[in-house]
C-alpha cells in the first residue's frame, strides 16, 4: 500500500543535511529527482501564524485554500518554498531559525511566498507591465 | 560502476536541471499587503447588482471588471443565460453571486474570488482554476475542474465524468456521484466524492488523494485504497461543514485513493528529456 508514511518518522532536516540522494537513480546521476515533501500532507490549523489569520479575513475564506497545497521544501541544500506564479524555488532567509516539524515550516512557507507574492518586487510586477492585455 | 564512469562522460552531474536561476531581493518584513500590486482596492459591503441577459460573453466579463474597478466587492449577476465563459481570468478578491446557470468554461482561470452560482453549469466548470471558493448548487458538467491548481470548488449536485483530470492542486467537493475517469492523470490535491463514483477512478493518478463516500464502480490503472488517517478525518470534517455538506456514511467510512506510485517512471528519465518535460 502507498499511503503515506506516518508523519514524525523521518528527519525533518533530511534535504538539509544531505544531498537528498535515496534511489539507486539518483545516485547513478547525482541529483535528487522529485518532491522534497508529502505532497498529501494537510495543514494543521492549530498553527497558523497571525499574518496568515489576516490574510484569510482580507480574502474572505474560511480556511486556508489554495495554500492548503503549499509546504516547505527544499532546493540545493537550503529551506525554500516553490512560487507557481514564477516556477521557481523562493529560498528562505539564511537567518530564518527553521521550527523543528514541517506543519510549523509549511506556515513559514505560505507566509513568505504571500509576502513575495504581493511584493512590487515580484517578477509577475514587471510582466504584468510588459504584457497585460486589458 | 561503468555507468557511473558513462554519466559523467555525458555530463550529467554538471547539467543544471534547474532551470536559470534569477536573482529578487525583497524583504519579509517589507509593507504588508495581501493582494496582488494592481488588483482592484474592492470593498465586500460595496454591492452591485446587474442583470446579464442582454449582454453578451464579452461585455459580463467586460462589465465585472468594470465594477471592481469601482471597487465593488459583491457583485450579484442575474440571468447569465448559460452563456460559456462567463466570470473568467478574476484575479481579484471579490463576492460573486451568480442567479442562474453557465454554460461551458464558466469561472476558469481564477485567482481569489469566491464564486456562488445558484444554478448548473456545463463543461470544464473552474478549469485551471488557481484561488478562491466556487459553490454550484446544482449539477455540473464534464471535466468539472479540469486542471485545477488551488482553492475549493464545490459541487452539491451530480458531475459528469473526468472530475479533476489533470488535477494539480485544490480540494473538489462533489456532494452526489460523479462519472467515470475521475481524477485521470491526478497530480496533487484532494478530491471528495460523496456519492457514487464512476468507472476507473484515479487512473494513472500520479499524486494526490480522491476521498469517496458512496460505491466506487472500479479503480483505476494504479489507484490503489489508502488507510485514512486522523488529520484526513479532522480536515474533511471542517471542509464539509465550510460547505453544509455530509458524508452519508460518517467521515470515518469513507474510502480513501491514493497513487501506487508504480507508474513513477519519471526517475528513469535522462536529464536532457526531464528538461523538456518541465
Amino acid at each position: 500500500m502507498a499511503d503515506k508514511k506516518p508523519a514524525g518518522k523521518e528527519d525533518v532536516d533530511k534535504y538539509l543535511k544531505g544531498d537528498g540522494l535515496d534511489s539507486s537513480r539518483e545516485k547513478e546521476i547525482g541529483q535528487h529527482i522529485g518532491y522534497r515533501y508529502d505532497v498529501n500532507l494537510v495543514p494543521d490549523y492549530n498553527r497558523l501564524t497571525p499574518f496568515l489569520k489576516k490574510y484569510l479575513e482580507v480574502m474572505g475564506w474560511d480556511d486556508l485554500n489554495w495554500l492548503e497545497d503549499v509546504h516547505m521544501g527544499y532546493e540545493e541544500g537550503r529551506a525554500a518554498v516553490f512560487d507557481r506564479n514564477i516556477n521557481g524555488w523562493v529560498t528562505v532567509p539564511t537567518d530564518l531559525k527553521l521550527p523543528d516539524n514541517q506543519q510549523d515550516r509549511d506556515m513559514i512557507a505560505r507566509e513568505l511566498l504571500i509576502k513575495f507574492q504581493m511584493s512590487k518586487k515580484h517578477p509577475m510586477v514587471d510582466l504584468n507591465k510588459a504584457y497585460r492585455k486589458f | 560502476m561503468a555507468l557511473r564512469t558513462q554519466s559523467h562522460e555525458m555530463g550529467m552531474h554538471t547539467e543544471k536541471l534547474s532551470g536559470r536561476t534569477q536573482q529578487r531581493f525583497f524583504s519579509p518584513s517589507e509593507e504588508e499587503n495581501f493582494t496582488y500590486p494592481g488588483a482592484h482596492d474592492v470593498d465586500f459591503n460595496k454591492r452591485a447588482e446587474f442583470d446579464a441577459d442582454k449582454l453578451s460573453t464579452s461585455e459580463i466579463n467586460l462589465k465585472l471588471r468594470d465594477l471592481m474597478r469601482q471597487g465593488y466587492g459583491t457583485i450579484v449577476m442575474r440571468n447569465p443565460g448559460a452563456k460559456h465563459a462567463i466570470a473568467v481570468g478574476i484575479l481579484n478578491k471579490l463576492n460573486l453571486q451568480i442567479e442562474g446557470s453557465l454554460g461551458y468554461f464558466g469561472c476558469g482561470l481564477i485567482d481569489g474570488p469566491n464564486i456562488h452560482i445558484k444554478g448548473r453549469v456545463g463543461w470544464s466548470c473552474a478549469e485551471n482554476m488557481l484561488a478562491g471558493t466556487i459553490v454550484i448548487e446544482k449539477n455540473a458538467g464534464s471535466t468539472f475542474g479540469a486542471a485545477i491548481r488551488g482553492g475549493d470548488l464545490v459541487c452539491k449536485g451530480d458531475v459528469g465524468a473526468r472530475v479533476g483530470i489533470d488535477q494539480k492542486g485544490g480540494t473538489i467537493i462533489v456532494g452526489g456521484r460523479c462519472g467515470a475517469f475521475c481524477g485521470f492523470m491526478m497530480q496533487r490535491g484532494r478530491m471528495v466524492i460523496l456519492g457514487d463514483a464512476g468507472k476507473n477512478l484515479g487512473d494513472s493518478m500520479y499524486d494526490g488523494t480522491i476521498y469517496v463516500g458512496g460505491k466506487i464502480a472500479g479503480l483505476g490503472v494504479d489507484a490503489v485504497p489508502g488507510e485514512m488517517n486522523e488529520l484526513d478525518c479532522q480536515w474533511m470534517e471542517r471542509k464539509l461543514k465550510l460547505y453544509g455538506l455530509k458524508a452519508p456514511n460518517g467521515i470515518k467510512n469513507m474510502t480513501k485513493i491514493v497513487a501506487g506510485k508504480q507508474l513513477w517512471n519519471y526517475d528513469n528519465l535522462e536529464p536532457s528529456e526531464k528538461k523538456l518535460i518541465l
